[in-house]
């Protein structure tokens, strides 16, 4: 009987369970790919509730704190009725500014629809009057009743009428940005629990043997929470910063015209995307206790 | 059966039935075990051995009747009850099985680390233990490298690694030869000697022979749905 050196021999540590169960390789890929994926598609699906969220409350402000009026009276008197207007107006209680648009500004502004090339000084073409005010004190209806007497041509548009589906369809687009985000929730955690079950189910033998020798239930678990908390957790690190990156890459705000929405977070906006791989190893920790636990019940 | 010594008991099992969906295995069977005895439980195949063990170390519970270990009635004990109850109970399966990706140093202690104790301090206990079962050149292998008397040898290491009270064994000379079987029983026997209660399950009726004339051993027969004591001509 040779008796082997005993400072040479390895042995396990007190209350680990980092080793206890088998590497699996694939399914370890896997569970961390599709923890990466889904933190990828979150930080989009968050960029995007932060950007219709921001979109929402500037449309909200913007076209609340402003008006227009349009002239549409024939030439000869539209100087006189553009005039008229703007003595109602700088008269109207609640109505900080008025600023009648240039000839030039209004052309701009038509430019885009028409082209270059439209003749617009042969077309007749009404005088508008940007107007900013203070909802507290303006009353519109007041000052539409006024301007139908004195001004019979001005008419007052107040944006209420287009202002209030702008907010809808942008507070819509927030909701669809939840549901995004609640289905990859719903998505990381389903996968990971199937995951974690195969992986239960492919160690049975492991949780049989640690079972006969003495294994309470809360060291099993840990060995596979553990196991599938941090693959979560460093698949979705890795998935949110590559999200980052991406998300960096897409056409922003001004520089990308009105096509697109500014996607970029701002101040404590990016404590949400940082919080992706937690919560992704949260559901992962908590996804696997439950199969876990489940499994153990039906051992001795 | 009736109880065959008085005094404290570390396995004790009152009018127990157990039944394999309706086929009924043990109809009110008892079983006493007194600290420091040897027991052989033997029977044909089918009888119910292995499924006695596994009511022995609470693998699975009796349909009637009650299971007492070190004078704890098993109704009582939750699951980490169970647990703290296994760690001082040596299982041996008939096929030991280890984790196959750790040497069988660390199989050997895994109980140790699994109880929460530190391995460390036993380290020269454990090599103590590979030379007791001969694989002191086998601590590195892994156990799928093992041959199948290597992997009963590590099985009874495991089982008493922790100094348990009793070890139980289910069939642990199946798969081995006659030289290893034999070297297997002594192990078992020097055990006794060291004042471990065992309960081997066989149905190698040579290896009973050979080890009675080591130790004092009592050979439990099970047939028929009843346990009896075998006669003296085993």
């Amino acid at each position: 009987m040779s008796r082997p050196d005993a400072t040479q021999l390895r042995l396990p540590e007190a209350g680990d369970v980092n080793r206890i169960v088998p590497p699996s390789g694939i399914t370890s890929l896997l569970t961390a790919f599709v923890a990466a994926a889904m933190a990828f598609l979150s930080v989009f699906a968050l960029a995007l509730w932060f950007a219709t969220e921001r979109l929402a409350a500037r449309w909200a402000s913007e076209l609340a704190e402003s008006a227009t009026l349009r002239i549409a009276a024939p030439q000869a008197e539209l100087d006189a009725e553009l005039a008229a207007a703007l003595r109602v107006l700088d008269q109207t209680p609640g109505v900080t500014s008025a600023r009648a648009l240039e000839v030039a500004e209004q052309r701009a502004l038509l430019e885009p629809w028409f082209g270059p090339d439209l003749p617009l000084d042969d077309l007749p073409m009404p005088r508008l009057i940007e107007v900013t005010v203070d909802r507290g004190i303006f009353d519109a209806e007041g000052l539409a009743l006024r301007l139908r007497a004195e001004v019979p041509t001005a008419v007052l548009d107040d944006h209420t009428r287009w202002r209030a589906p702008l907010i809808t369809g942008a507070k819509r687009l927030q909701l669809v940005g939840w549901l995004a985000i609640l289905l990859i929730v719903g998505a990381l955690t389903a996968m990971i629990t199937l995951a974690a079950s195969a992986s239960l189910a492919a160690n049975a033998r492991v949780i049989d043997v640690l079972r006969i020798i003495g294994a309470r239930d809360r060291f099993v678990v840990r060995a596979f929470t553990r196991r599938f908390t941090l693959r979560a957790l460093i698949g979705a690190a890795a998935g949110t910063v590559l999200g980052l990156i991406a998300l960096a890459a897409v056409p922003q705000g001004a520089s990308a015209g009105v096509l697109f929405a500014d996607l970029r977070f701002r101040g404590p906006e990016w404590l949400a995307p940082l919080a992706i791989p937690l919560l992704a190893a949260a559901m992962a920790f908590l996804a696997t206790r439950i199969a876990a636990l489940r499994r153990l019940q039906e051992t001795a | 059966m009736s109880r065959m010594d008085m005094g404290p008991r570390v396995i004790e099992l009152t009018g127990v039935s157990y039944s394999y969906g309706d086929r009924p295995l043990f109809d009110a069977l008892d079983l006493s075990l007194a600290p420091g005895s040897f027991h052989f439980l033997t029977g044909p195949s089918g009888s119910g051995k292995t499924t006695l063990l596994k009511l022995c170390y609470l693998e699975l519970a009796p349909g009637q009747g009650h299971v007492a270990l070190f004078g704890e009635n098993a109704d009582d004990l939750d699951r980490d009850g169970v647990a703290a109850i296994r760690q001082r109970i040596g299982i041996v399966h008939q096929d030991c099985q280890f984790l196959d990706h750790l040497p069988l140093s660390e199989n050997i202690a895994l109980p140790l680390a699994v109880a929460g104790r530190d391995p460390e301090p036993e380290r020269g206990n454990l090599a103590e233990l590979l030379a007791w079962v001969d694989l002191g050149d086998r601590a590195n292998a892994l156990p799928p490298e093992l041959s199948g008397g290597e992997r009963q040898r590590a099985a009874l290491a495991r089982a008493v690694i922790m100094a348990p009270d009793v070890i139980l064994a289910d069939e642990p000379t199946g798969n081995v030869d006659w030289e290893m079987g034999t070297r297997l029983l002594m192990l078992l026997v020097e055990l006794n000697k060291l004042g471990k209660t065992i309960l081997v399950a066989t149905h190698d009726l040579g290896l009973i022979r050979q080890a009675k004339v080591h130790v004092q051993a009592r050979v439990l027969r099970l047939a028929n749905k009843s346990l009896t004591l075998a006669g003296s001509d085993l």
